[in-house]
């Protein structure tokens, strides 16, 4: 079935699809990753908040991007952002934005969402008392969330967020769509250079799988040691 | 910000000359619904199928199962696009290779096909969740009835399963919606893809994607309240507690 394949094609290009692609999508991802849950946090505690105007912004903002897909949401961003950056720094024209932090910003906006609901299901999963206790101690909103809440939020969500992170790992190859070079974007343009489209195709996806199935059957094992400890 | 809106430009021509830039939105939409809901019946069938099967008692069986979902779990979903469309029709014989690369609309069945495969991954995640949240105690009385393991899961198992398995399988018909964008990479004009060409034919982007953003939004207000519909008609009084509010 594979006598005429080309196998070497990857031997010959390892280099340009580790060193250039794959080092973007994993630079992308710990970015975004970090951006996001970030973001997320920050949404996740306007969601909860007693303020109607904040909570309804934040949860009109998780929903929204939520219910349209991810591509459409790069498209967005890759249009939208040079406004923004007129609007921020005042200037009349759209200014120029390179792909990656077009990329970069899309990224953290959209996973901001989805670590936005696991952080409010961590922050829900703290009990009520341990909130009381910190405000009978004197505590403002911002010691109460930082001292005692989010830690534990944190800790009890590292399992889903990580999680989530796979996930992110992988959307990221739909950057794909703007012609940036991640990993699936250097493969395919070899690929397409050296017509030689199945094997780097089976490639690429040996590679996500390994290193997906590795992180999510690390995280499995984490998960249960979490369970145990609670 | 100093963008020049221009709403009216949805009646305006379209290159191809014939329709207006709303008729190639619909156009778009139609392929989306098609390609979701066509995947969407494959992913339940095949989810079900794999999920039940990773909760009988046969330990090779069971491995299958988790091979499955792994296998399409682990590896993106514009990838596994590409692997269908591109990799598939070179390693099967040529005759049928070539066959499948000339068929009119391949990269709608090529998009049914491979967003099926990849719920299926999560229907049977989800199933197998379900199966197994039941009482060990159902399965149980099954037997202990003279139920076969077959008649178990027909009568006992699956009927209660299906109903807590409900509000996840709503996200994941949301996210097959969303996820049958992916398949603008194999050419599929659904409605992210028309939007797109919308946005460069008429360079009003913001318009263009405005309105592929409310499709959406609607798509998913119309599912959400269908399966709220469903889950209300198909609950058995007393069996399974309703979500209700309240506690931790």
């Amino acid at each position: 079935m594979f006598g005429n394949f080309d196998f070497e094609i990857i031997e010959r290009t390892w280099p340009y699809l580790f060193y250039v692609g794959m080092a973007f999508t994993i630079k992308l991802t710990i970015v975004a990753m970090l951006g996001g849950i970030m973001a997320g946090t920050l949404l996740a505690m306007g969601r909860l908040s007693h303020l109607r105007v904040i909570s309804i912004l934040a949860g009109g903002y998780v929903n929204l991007i939520r219910s349209v897909p991810l591509v459409l949401v790069i498209f967005w961003f890759y249009f939208l952002v040079p406004y923004i950056g007129a609007w921020l720094i005042g200037s009349h024209e759209p200014i120029k934005v390179g792909d990656y932090t077009s990329a970069l910003v899309t990224f953290i906006l959209f996973e901001a969402a989805y670590y936005c609901e696991i952080m409010r299901a961590g922050i829900q999963s703290v009990s009520r008392g341990q909130v009381y206790a910190a405000y009978a101690l004197g505590m403002n909103y911002w010691q109460m969330m930082g001292q005692v809440v989010l830690p534990q939020a944190f800790r009890n969500m590292i399992p889903l967020l990580l999680t989530q992170t796979i996930v992110l790992f992988q959307d990221v190859s739909l950057v794909y769509v703007l012609s940036l070079t991640d990993f699936v974007g250097a493969a395919d343009k070899v690929a397409h250079r050296d017509g030689r489209l199945t094997e780097m195709y089976l490639f690429v996806a040996l590679v996500y799988f390994v290193i997906c199935f590795t992180l999510s059957t690390i995280v499995k094992r984490l998960q249960m040691r979490v369970a145990i400890v609670r | 910000m100093n963008y020049h809106w221009n709403w009216r430009i949805f009646w305006e021509d379209a290159p191809d000359g014939v329709s207006s830039y709303f008729d190639t939105l619909l156009v778009g939409l139609y392929w989306t619904l098609a390609t979701a809901l066509c995947a969407w019946i494959l992913a339940l069938l095949l989810g079900s199928l794999v999920g039940t099967l990773r909760t009988t008692p046969r330990p090779k069986v069971v491995w299958l199962g988790n091979a499955y979902v792994e296998l399409f779990r682990n590896i993106p979903l514009l990838v596994q696009m590409f692997l269908w469309f591109f990799v598939l029709p070179e390693l099967l014989p040529p005759s049928l290779g070539s066959w499948l690369k000339a068929l009119p609309n391949a990269s709608f069945f090529t998009a049914v096909v491979c967003l099926g495969f990849f719920t299926s991954a999560r229907v049977a995640e989800q199933t197998r969740a379900g199966i197994e949240a039941l009482p060990k105690g159902q399965r149980l009385a099954g037997t202990a009835l003279g139920l076969s393991l077959p008649q178990t899961y027909r009568y006992v198992l699956l009927p209660q399963a299906f109903r807590i398995l409900l509000p996840p399988l709503t996200s994941e018909f949301l996210n097959i919606f969303k996820n049958s964008a992916v398949a603008l990479v194999i050419n599929l004009p659904e409605l992210t893809s028309a939007t797109h060409t919308m946005a460069e034919n008429s360079y009003a982007v913001f318009e263009a994607f405005s309105a592929a953003t409310l499709i959406y939004a609607v798509i998913n207000v119309i599912i959400v309240n269908l399966m709220r519909w469903v889950e209300y008609r198909i609950r058995v009084p007393g069996l399974i507690s309703t979500s209700a509010p309240g506690g931790h």
